[in-house]
Formats: structure tokens, C-alpha cells, sequence
């Protein structure tokens, strides 16, 4: 899709109007292309990220399911064996609890335990995250649900122009990719590239800034934390490199592990408890490959160990903020060691 | 394309095309079934096999019902217990003895083990060992078939225990309202692992479940291979002309343990020899004599071939080289 003088097309969208884009213009691409889930079609999504695909596409294509987690997604599967390529709806992270097993032991596992004769090219969507107010079961990221399971790719995406390059690739790769999307930032305005040059490929991280006293590495909404933090550290003196690890399976080590072996010092922003965490795998394998060659130690800035609490301030108390983030990395860059975090005075 | 065929050779679709076109045949296959789980479970008593098995002894009438009605383009999702379904669509002994052994020769590179078989030139989707699983698969391929305006029907394959998981109900419903061509067919063995229908089902017959989805439901004589393929026919016929699914529960009876290691104790006394007087085997036989279809010395003489070559097979499985270390990292990604 080019604008007239084949400039690419660059457009202002919200990041809901961004997926809902993404979806369009991969259905149009691909008759095989399918999107169902709960009010998917008629509603046009809860979230709005399906708007418009049932007038364009039609109900054979476009449809709306009961509240069947575990048919939607396990129909997804055999849909995708069966030539097609689903994209499915769970409308809520969470609700993977109730079908989990057709993620993680046969989307996963088909191709494998098939000898490779058959493959599951599916997508499953969800929204992920705290902020919006939705209370401790329907504001997690569960991204760890997913990382120790191999035949997956997990993406989770952080803008309106992650969200349509990285769902357009989603949906072309051949392998089951669970696409996690943050719900407090759907309504967020920004310049998204349509069209082919718009898209982003899978695997590979995103540098939104270059700096070079420290590397942050974060995913998801809090990379707009992050963002801040580095402009209020860039003013204190500090130097942000930040990496938008935008696909988190497989995450890309080459260049977070190039990034840190240059400033050093790495902080990985990660909207989990800090028990379990995937930033645990990325600083273990910075640890390893960069032993001897650090300044500080890996520092994690995570959620504490505690659901997702629902009153407005102690939600955003919970979620790390741009200022809570800044100051972590300011103690590290300053005195060379670990901070310890907020909470730390409460457990 | 999402599934490629990955099969050597005319071998699955020629033993397809067989069963599809002569009631012999089709005895010929429910005896070489028999035979072959009584091979599988000498691999494992000799230590020849590891792992478990589960074996369907007295349920061949099923497995060769299913695949003389359906087309090799039809696609087919079996539960665990699938050595029989395997052989009867078309998967050669060798590579289901091989499979069971963990060989490289097996359906799937010995990467499955027992319970894991796929043939896709002959629409064997896989087999699958998280109870129910496969049902809502099924209605996806169906779903997929709508939509690529395809008349081939997707038929599901479960057993009485799959029943009472949350997935059976929601693929079911889904099925109905939309309208997809899948035929469900629950194998009702009459247990559960060990433990025997009734006690965990309040409803009887167990496809009167169908009415919760206003589907169509028939109880089938499981028994009698005859009496399963033109069930079968009907409610593939009646989904592929757009008719929508139906609910198709075939009575038949396990002979055996749930797995290797179950001797089945828990059988009340008598119930096993009841349900061998009717055995599938011995009722095809004498089927196929009352309508002259065939001789006993025929008969006798399918018996001595169908010996010889699960020898023959045995021996070629057991020569089978085991995989190479590399081969677990193949297809853990498709590229």
C-alpha cells in the first residue's frame, strides 16, 4: 500500500484501528485468512480490533463464537491443519487458563509429533495488562504461560506500528504464535506504516533509542514507560539504549547481547512478578555471555509478587512508572549495584 | 498447504481403497488388527517396546467401519487408542510396529510413540492422547473445509470418557450452529480407564447428548462392521451435502486393561464372555459364509497370511534403525 509518489502510506491510527488494519489487509492478501472469536464480528471486538472485517469479508470468513475457549482455540488448530489461517480472539489473557492445553500440547506439539506433515499456521490474540482497571483476574500479561514451550512464538507488541507490522507476520508464519496485545494502550494514537513496508518480522528486536551507559530492555505497554525514563535519565546524564524486544519467543539474544556488551549495564522492564519472569532467561544468558565484561549487575524493574490489586493508586503503584524505572536505573548506573525494590520494605 | 504427504510409497491408500471396496477385505483387516496388537503387546512384554500401550481388542468393527465409509480426502482425528483406526485407514503394519518400537521407520520417526500415528494420504489427521482434544480440531478442519468450499468431511473419534470434558461440549455446539460437515463418533467401550461407563454418565444411551445440541444421534452395533460403515455413510453423506454434524455412539466393548499395565480386575463377573459371543471377528466370519461370500478354507487361509505378514513386519520394524539424536530437533518449528 503506497501513497501517491510511492511513499509508503503512513497514517495516524489508534492501536486497536492498527490490528484491525493488520487484520484487514492480510485477509485481503489471503483468502485463507479467517478471524473469529467472541463478539469478533458483529461487535467489531470488544476491544475494537475487529471493526469493519464482517461488512468486508463476510460471515464465512468473519464470525462470532459462543464462550467456548476451548472450541475457539482447538478449532483454530484444526482450521489451521486444514489449509486455513485462523486468527482467533481470546478476548482476555486469562481465559487461556480454560483451553491452555490447546496452545501448549497440540498447537504446539502437532507439527512435531506429525514428523512434520502437518502444520499449524494459527494466531491467537489476546489482551494482556494492567492499567485499565480490570481487577486481579483480568489484568495479567501470563506471557510465562507460554516461554517454556517449544513450537511457539509468543509476540507481545508495544505501539500501533508494532501491532500492525508484527501481526501481519504473525499471521504469514507457518508456526502457532500466541500475539498478546496491551489493553491500556489500544486507545493510544500513533503514526503506523501500512502496507508491505509496514510490516515487521518476528524474532527480532526493536532499538527505539540508542545510548551508551546503559541498556534497557522491556516489552508491551511498559516500553512507553521506559521510553520516559530514558528521557528523564538522558537529562540526569545517563545514556539509554532501549530495546524493544517486540517478539519474545524466540527473543532476539544478537542484538540485546550487542547492546549490553557495549554500554555495559543492562535493566530489564518486565510487567510480571518479579518471581518467574522471563527477564530471569535474558539475565541469566546476558550474565553468561557477558560475564567479566559488566559494570553492574542485571537488574530486573518487574511487578512485585502480588496479584493485580484494583484500586486505582495501588494498580499504578503495582505497574512500574517512568519515574519508578528511571530512578532504578539511575541507583545502578550510580553505585554499581542491584537496588533493591519498592516493595522490598512490605515482604 | 498445511499438511503435505509424507508417505513412501502407494502402500496406506492401496490397503485404504481395499477395505472401502470388499467386505473380505475388510475381515481381512479387523483379523490383521487383532493379530498386530497381540504383536505390539509381545514387543513389550519381551522388552522389546518401553512405555505403554493401549490396545483395542474387540472394538476392530469400529476402526474398519469408520474407514470403509469415509474417502481418503475425508480427514479423520483419533483418540489414543488408535493402533486399530491406524492400520484400518491405510498406516502399513510396518510403520505402526515401528512407531510402537520408537523407531525411525514409525509413522512419525518414533518421535510418538504408541498412541501417536499420522498417514495423511489417507486422511489420517494424528491421533491424540489429551482426551478430547481432537474434537474441536475437527470442527475447525471442518469449518476449514467450508470455507474453502471443499465437500470432504472431517470425522472425530473419541471414547465413552471423553464424554465428560468441557471440550466435547463446546465443540459440539459449535459444530451445530455452524452447520459443519463432521461426523463425531464416540467408541463406547463401556470404560473409562478403570472405570466402567455408568458410574461416571447419568444418561443413557451416552448420544443423547446429541439432543443437547439438537444433533442428529444414533446408537450403532459396534460389533458388526457392516452396521458401523453404512451409519458411517449416512452421516457422512448427510454432512457432505451440507446437512450439518452428527452424533454417532458405537457400542462395543474393550477386551483388555485400559493400558499394559491394567488387568482389568474391576470387570464384573461374566461381562467379558457375554460381550465375546459376540465377537466382531467371529460375526464378520460367519457374515461372510451365511451370504457365500466366501469359504472357510478362504477364511482360514486369510488367517495364515495375515500371520505371515505381521511376522514379516515385526521382523522389518524390529531391523528398523533407531533415530538419530538429530531427529529430536526436527519440526519443533516449521520453517
Amino acid at each position: 500500500m503506497l501513497a501517491q509518489g510511492g511513499e509508503p502510506l503512513k497514517k495516524r491510527m489508534r492501536m486497536n484501528q492498527a490490528i484491525a488494519a493488520a487484520l484487514h489487509d492480510e485477509m485481503a492478501a489471503d483468502d485463507t485468512v479467517v478471524c473469529y472469536g467472541e463478539d469478533v464480528a458483529e461487535a467489531g471486538g470488544v476491544f475494537k480490533t475487529s471493526q469493519g472485517l464482517l461488512e468486508e469479508f463476510g460471515p464465512m470468513r468473519v464470525r462470532d463464537t459462543p464462550i467456548s475457549e476451548m472450541a475457539i482455540l482447538g478449532s483454530a488448530v484444526g482450521a489451521a491443519t486444514a489449509g486455513l489461517r485462523p486468527v482467533v480472539e481470546i478476548m482476555f489473557v486469562e481465559f487461556f487458563g480454560v483451553c491452555l492445553d490447546q496452545m501448549v500440547t497440540q498447537a504446539a506439539k502437532l507439527h512435531y509429533l506429525t514428523n512434520g506433515a502437518v502444520t499449524v499456521p494459527m494466531v491467537a490474540r489476546a489482551s494482556v495488562g494492567a492499567g485499565r482497571g480490570f481487577g486481579a483476574t483480568h489484568s495479567q500479561t501470563c506471557e510465562t504461560w507460554f516461554t517454556a514451550t517449544p513450537g511457539l512464538k509468543i509476540v507481545h507488541v508495544s505501539n500501533g506500528a508494532s501491532a500492525y507490522g508484527l501481526l501481519r507476520s504473525a499471521i504469514r508464519d507457518d508456526n502457532p504464535v500466541v500475539f498478546l496485545e496491551p489493553k491500556s494502550i489500544y486507545g493510544t494514537r500513533s503514526e503506523v506504516v501500512l502496507g508491505e513496508a509496514g510490516i515487521v518480522p518476528l524474532g527480532q528486536a526493536a532499538t527505539m533509542r540508542t545510548g551508551s551507559d546503559v541498556t534497557i530492555v522491556s516489552l508491551g505497554q511498559l516500553v512507553g514507560a521506559a521510553t520516559e525514563a530514558a528521557d528523564s535519565l538522558e537529562n540526569d546524564g545517563i545514556s539509554v539504549e532501549l530495546i524493544d524486544l517486540q517478539t519474545l519467543k524466540p527473543w532476539d539474544r544478537n542484538t540485546v547481547l550487542a547492546s549490553v556488551a557495549r554500554t555495559q549495564r543492562a535493566v530489564i522492564v518486565e510487567e510480571n512478578p518479579f518471581s518467574g519472569g522471563w527477564g530471569n532467561d535474558l539475565s541469566a544468558t546476558i550474565a553468561a555471555e557477558l560475564f567479566g565484561e559488566l559494570e553492574a549487575p542485571v537488574l530486573r524493574v518487574t511487578t512485585p509478587d502480588v496479584p493485580v490489586p484494583f484500586s486505582r493508586s495501588l494498580e499504578f503503584q503495582y505497574l512500574p512508572s517512568a519515574s519508578y524505572i528511571a530512578s532504578q536505573v539511575a541507583q545502578l548506573c550510580q553505585t554499581g549495584k542491584t537496588p533493591e525494590p519498592w516493595w522490598s520494605q512490605f515482604t | 498447504m498445511s499438511i503435505r504427504n509424507t508417505t513412501i510409497g502407494p502402500e496406506p491408500l492401496a490397503r485404504r481403497e481395499a477395505v472401502r471396496a470388499d467386505p473380505v477385505q475388510r475381515h481381512r483387516r479387523m483379523v490383521e488388527i487383532r493379530a498386530a496388537e497381540e504383536r505390539i503387546r509381545e514387543f513389550h512384554s519381551s522388552g522389546q517396546a518401553w512405555g505403554t500401550t493401549h490396545c483395542a481388542d474387540g472394538q476392530e468393527a469400529v476402526a474398519v467401519g469408520i474407514a470403509a465409509a469415509a474417502r481418503p480426502t475425508d480427514q479423520v482425528w483419533i483418540a489414543h487408542r488408535v493402533h486399530g483406526h491406524g492400520l484400518a485407514l491405510g498406516c502399513t503394519l510396518e510403520s505402526v510396529f515401528a512407531e510402537n518400537l520408537g523407531r525411525s521407520t514409525g509413522s512419525v520417526g518414533g518421535i510418538g510413540g504408541s498412541f501417536h500415528l499420522t498417514e495423511t494420504a489417507v486422511g489420517l489427521v494424528h491421533s491424540f492422547t489429551i482426551i478430547g482434544a481432537q474434537i474441536a480440531q475437527a470442527v475447525g478442519a471442518a469449518y476449514a473445509m467450508q470455507v474453502q468450499g471443499k465437500d470432504d468431511v472431517c470425522i472425530a473419534q473419541f471414547g465413552d470418557g471423553a464424554v465428560n470434558i468441557g471440550v466435547f461440549h463446546e465443540a459440539l455446539n459449535l459444530a451445530k450452529i455452524w452447520n459443519v460437515p463432521a461426523v463425531f463418533v464416540l467408541e463406547n467401550n463401556q470404560y473409562a480407564e478403570f472405570t466402567r461407563v455408568d458410574k461416571m454418565t447419568p444418561i443413557e444411551p451416552l448420544a443423547k447428548r446429541g439432543d443437547a445440541y439438537d444433533m442428529p444421534w444414533a446408537v450403532v452395533d459396534g460389533q458388526d462392521v457392516e452396521a458401523v460403515r453404512l451409519a458411517m455413510v449416512d452421516a457422512i453423506e448427510l454432512a457432505r451435502s451440507g446437512g450439518g454434524p452428527t452424533l454417532l455412539e458405537m457400542e462395543t466393548y474393550r477386551y483388555l486393561g485400559h493400558s499394559r499395565s491394567d488387568l482389568a480386575a474391576y470387570r464384573p463377573e461374566g461381562e467379558f464372555d457375554e460381550w465375546q459371543s459376540r465377537d466382531p471377528i467371529t460375526q464378520s466370519r460367519n457374515a461372510l459364509l451365511e451370504a457365500g461370500l466366501v469359504t472357510e478354507s478362504e477364511l482360514d487361509a486369510i488367517d495364515a497370511e495375515v500371520a505371515s505378514s505381521i511376522e514379516a513386519a515385526a521382523v522389518a520394524a524390529l531391523a528398523g534403525p533407531e533415530p538419530e539424536t538429530s531427529a529430536m530437533f526436527n519440526n519443533v518449528l516449521a520453517t
